[in-house]
């Protein structure tokens, strides 16, 4: 009679094995989020627009040719040493800024630049133009673009750490966490104006 | 006593009971982590840059995305700058066509927030790209994001 009696793994608890196993991919999968450099593209210009002059050493020149090398400022460059360059260039503050709504922004107070002349007068006025060729790689391309880009983090983050004690990037997200927050936008909009991201892709060439 | 000993002979049989659990939790699991593509590709899935100063884009329903990259169909060539929208290749010339479409499923109030995502592969041109970057600024399509995946950018 004992001898046949089949002991029986308890499965009980396998169901919250199951969804023990369950939860935990739930929590750590990440779903496929679309991630990009984001851009803003300048409105076109109406048909008799005259460009404004701007000062040749507001302006950073980029040039990307076909083969995919890297001209900056009439020289060649590599890629690494993209973002020291334009973080040079930007944080110079050799003058005056920009005169917003009749109201002058006066010298650049918080660069820490060389403060040269021959070098941008003030981050506001500082212009980083890109001009590639129609037939530069796109990745090359984009690195280009991040490398600008992350020069603008390094100065953006820096002065956040000194105003307000926190790294830029904490701050935005801070402030994504709680969009009425007034003082946090405050906060965010003036690291913005102080460094803003003024990168102006020119009209490509086209060798062949 | 005897009764003690005796148990331990015979193979039980693993019990099945919890199999369905199983498979409900793998189904589970592949209905979250696939994503579901509204279109099927045309061109080969873009290998995408890699770069540090990427935004996640928010609001799914008022991204677009163009795709470029080099076409599956032989016929179209083996260049890496076909232009995909929707479900079949077009030239840059359809890009304002295709933005239009778009705004008509949002509201109106949200048009101002779409934004369009330019899925381009790697060894595609900077032409194309400018190409596309003019149609959407005839069409005031003036927020775009460059695909890209989070890595060290090196």
């Amino acid at each position: 009679m004992a001898r046949r009696e089949n002991p029986e793994i308890n499965a009980g608890s396998m169901a919250d094995i199951a969804f023990l196993l369950l939860i935990f991919f739930l929590v750590t999968t990440t779903m496929n989020v679309d991630s990009g450099i984001s851009k803003k593209l300048s409105e076109k210009p109406p048909e008799d627009y005259v460009p404004p002059i701007i000062k040749e050493k507001n302006i950073f020149e980029v040039n990307l040719n076909f083969r995919n090398e890297l001209q900056v400022e009439g020289e060649r460059m590599e890629i690494e040493d993209l973002k020291d360059a334009a973080i040079a260039f930007i944080d110079n503050g050799g003058g005056e800024g920009k005169i917003e709504e009749g109201v002058k922004t006066g010298p650049c107070t918080y660069c820490k630049g060389e403060r040269s002349e021959s070098s941008s007068d003030h981050p506001n006025k500082a212009i980083i133009s890109v001009q590639s060729d129609r037939g530069t790689e796109y990745g090359t391309y984009l690195k280009v673009q991040n490398e600008l880009l992350r020069a603008y983090t390094v100065l953006r983050n820096r002065l956040s750490q000194e105003r307000y004690g926190m790294s830029f990037d904490k701050l935005e997200e801070a402030y994504k966490d709680d969009r009425n927050n007034e003082a946090l936008k405050k906060k965010v909009e003036d690291i913005k104006t102080a460094y803003p991201q003024i990168i102006s892709d020119a009209e490509p060439t086209s060798s062949n | 006593m005897s009764k003690f000993r005796k148990k331990k002979k015979g193979m039980p049989a693993v019990n099945t009971a919890s199999l369905p659990d199983i498979v409900f939790m793998l189904l589970f699991f592949f209905m979250v982590t696939t994503t579901m593509r509204e279109t099927e590709l045309q061109v080969e899935n873009p290998r995408l840059p890699s770069a540090t100063e990427v935004k996640k884009l928010e609001h799914k329903s008022l991204v677009s995305t163009i795709y470029v990259g080099k076409a599956k169909d032989i016929k179209y060539g083996d260049s890496y700058n076909r232009i995909q929208l929707n479900d079949k290749i077009a030239t840059a010339d359809d890009v304002p066509a295709f933005i239009i479409n778009e705004r008509s499923k949002v509201s109106e109030a949200e048009v101002p927030f779409m934004t369009t995502s330019i899925k381009a592969d790697i060894e595609s041109n900077v032409g194309t790209i400018t190409d596309i970057r003019l149609k959407l600024r005839d069409v005031n399509a003036l927020k775009i994001s460059y695909s890209a995946s989070k890595g060290d950018g090196n």
